[in-house]
């Protein structure tokens, strides 16, 4: 069943994504117009429209880039660095 | 000692010894039924609430078994359910040393949640440390052994430092009770307590041991050691360390390296293993901040992540066990083969990375928001950063990785995997319920949580618009950006390097110059002492033969001439003569003996 799910779902890839990113900006609009934003913890979540998913994407950018140019300092090696 | 407190430790622990006495086809029911009969203690016991188990050892020191207060009372809940799970999941395995380890793994933690003072905790915390070390070592796969030998070294390292601790802080004020420790007037006792159950708790730098170790165990080990051993050491920083600031600052550091060094793993069980160290960053960064929102926020945490953090590795173990690989490298498009450990892992990923209706949920964002109450704010966003960061590695890079993508598997690799036995199913689909029944029903959860006084709501409109905004936005980045985060044949460095680089300096040490050493000094003993040696036993043997033998032998030989003369003289064969000497004799002996 969760196959044949899965297969339903990619062979209407492209009707999933269009479906996604409606959701997703419904979700938008509802946390910029529809959500009181007046008892968050700091100044930036209640006055920056949209503040966590700019975070989030910042996050993102930072995490993953950060991870990558860490990895390839040296601290990412062969596998049988230890077998030696 | 109250005569109706059993111990829940003592019937896994007996359960553990009766063991390779039960036969077929009572063995399973066995297995199922020690741990659920542990788990209703523990529940008789949360009903119980108070001191028991309370022993005068040597006439000096009062032992406490058993502390049953709000805090023990959601670990002890926790750590029997999901005692009961590991066993289920592990029901197929024959051999008994492996149940036998893992209950009294068990066993040791449950000791250590409901010990009172530090000698109790201190016998609790080392069983747990030597009966895990079995779980690692049962496993046959190369490598597996050195594994166990370092989480060995490490964890006898850490029992050291709290020895060390809690010794010095008995004869600083001759208590041993295991209570909060001063934060105002700290000694150095308090800081040697503190890193010894920190080790256990794998804060940096004293974390390297949790990967390495967690990805060397068996497949059913794994499962108890990755709810066990952080866990009850999170529940003793939170018991003994509450407040503590400089637990912020590590907690929070460790949830970043952990969600670092997940992003660049290449072996799953690795990658789960650092997300603990994240996961348990929030734990300790809850404890550090240490309101009563944040001792909450801890608890729950702890109490979802055993669930979830169980989850996903027995779903990682269910590919293990049937694929044989635990590299990404080695796995990919697996989802046809074993859907339903698909589905299990998923739910595992999405608990863990807080959708709404799942454990993660209800329980991280509690600590995100004591952090952000207290103040903390820059620990608020990191933490939230990180659990981004959660949600790109056990949310989607995991699932991505072992199910769809690209298909990296070999022919027999593809041909082995399979959805797992029965028992994997039930215990998958036990704890799978649990992550959902903890993020649905709050009061499930909440009602046992150490400060129930204190009110915390997760489904309001703004924490879900703010969950909602992060899951979607992370979704989106990863989908651009899977390539970055994509499966790469390599192992990351980590300060187990030191270590290890240690290590092998003390072998490369006694395989030279030691060994030189020892070498020559045979050498010298063999030229100098061995030929003196002969030379001096050669002179003995001489004295022996000719000195000792000859005074001896001249001695008999005399003997045997003087028998052989008076032999000649007195009997010549003349019977009269040898009456005469006879009678002689005898009179000279008779008037001896009368005159004397």
């Amino acid at each position: 069943m969760i196959t044949q799910l899965i297969d339903y779902l990619q062979e209407r890839l492209q009707t999933v994504k269009v479906l996604s990113a409606i959701a997703v900006a419904v979700m938008l609009v509802w946390t910029i117009v529809g959500v009181d934003t007046s008892h968050a913890h700091t100044w930036m979540e209640a006055h920056i429209p949209g503040f966590w998913a700019i975070f989030t994407l910042l996050a993102c950018l930072v995490l993953i880039f950060f991870a990558k140019w860490f990895g390839n300092s040296g601290i990412m090696t062969r596998e049988d660095y230890y077998d030696d | 000692m109250t005569t109706s407190f059993i111990h829940p430790a003592l019937i896994l622990i007996c359960g553990a010894l009766l063991l390779p006495c039960i036969k077929e086809p009572f063995r399973k029911l066995y297995l199922c039924s020690v741990p659920l009969l542990t788990f209703l203690d523990v529940i008789y016991l949360n009903w119980h609430p108070g001191v028991h188990g309370v022993v005068l050892f040597m006439d000096k020191w009062t032992l406490t078994f058993g502390r049953v207060d709000n805090l023990s009372m959601i670990f002890g809940f926790i750590m029997a359910l999901m005692a009961i799970i590991g066993t289920v999941y592990g029901l197929h395995v024959r051999d008994n040393w492996q149940h036998i380890a893992a209950w009294f793994y068990v066993a040791g933690s449950l000791g250590v949640i409901y010990s009172g003072d530090y000698l109790v905790l201190f016998l609790f915390w080392e069983i747990m440390a030597f009966a895990s070390t079995f779980l690692i070592w049962f496993n046959t796969d190369k490598g597996a052994l050195a594994a166990g030998y370092r989480y060995l070294l490490v964890h006898t390292f850490g029992g050291v430092l709290l020895l060390l601790g809690f010794v010095l802080r008995y004869q600083a004020t001759g208590d041993l009770s295991f209570v909060q420790l001063d934060q105002q007037n700290t000694q150095l006792f308090t800081w040697l307590i503190m890193a010894g159950l920190m080790l256990n708790a794998a804060v940096p730098p004293l974390h390297s041991w949790l990967p390495d170790a967690y990805s060397k165990a068996t497949v059913t080990g794994s499962v108890f050691m990755c709810a066990f051993t952080t866990k009850t050491a999170v529940y003793t920083l939170a018991r003994g360390f509450a407040g503590f600031d400089i637990l912020i600052v590590l907690g929070v550091i460790m949830a970043i390296y952990g969600i670092i060094y997940a992003m660049m793993e290449n072996d799953i069980r690795k990658l789960l293993g650092w997300e603990i160290v994240s996961q348990v960053g929030y734990m300790v960064a809850g404890v550090g901040i240490g309101t009563a929102l944040a001792i909450n926020g801890t608890c729950a945490h702890a109490f979802a992540h055993i669930l979830y953090k169980g989850l996903l590795f027995m779903a990682a173990g269910a590919v293990i066990h049937s694929t044989g690989k635990s590299k990404f490298t080695e796995l990919g498009g697996l989802y046809r083969k074993m859907p339903n450990t698909l589905f299990f892992m998923v739910i595992g990923g999405i608990s863990v990375s807080a959708f709404p209706f799942f454990s993660g949920f209800v329980s991280k964002s509690m600590i995100i928001t004591a952090s952000f109450e207290s103040h903390f704010m820059v620990a608020g966003f990191l933490l939230t950063l990180v659990s981004i960061g959660t949600f790109l590695v056990a949310g989607l890079r995991l699932p991505y990785l072992i199910f769809f993508g690209e298909d990296r598997c070999s022919t027999e690799t593809r041909e082995k995997a399979a959805d797992p036995p029965w028992n994997m199913h039930m215990a998958m689909a036990a704890a799978a319920f649990l992550c959902l029944l903890v993020g649905c029903y709050l009061p499930f959860l909440y009602s046992m949580l150490p400060n129930p006084e204190v009110a915390y709501h997760p489904y309001g409109a703004y924490h879900l618009s703010e969950t909602l905004q992060i899951l979607a936005f992370t979704a989106l980045a990863f989908i651009f950006l899977k390539h970055k985060l994509g499966a790469k044949a390599s192992i990351s460095l980590d300060l187990d390097w030191f270590y290890r680089m240690a290590g092998r300096g003390f072998l490369w040490l006694a395989q030279n110059p030691i060994q030189w050493v020892d070498t020559a000094w045979g050498s010298a003993y063999r030229v100098v002492g061995l030929y003196s040696l002969m030379i001096i036993a050669k002179f003995w043997s001489w004295f022996d033969w000719h000195g000792i033998d000859g005074v001896v032998d001249g001695t008999a030989r005399c003997v045997q001439a003087c028998g052989r003369r008076i032999t000649v003289v007195l009997q010549k064969g003349h019977i009269q003569q040898t009456i005469y000497f006879s009678v002689t004799f005898a009179a000279i002996l008779l008037i001896s003996y009368v005159c004397l």
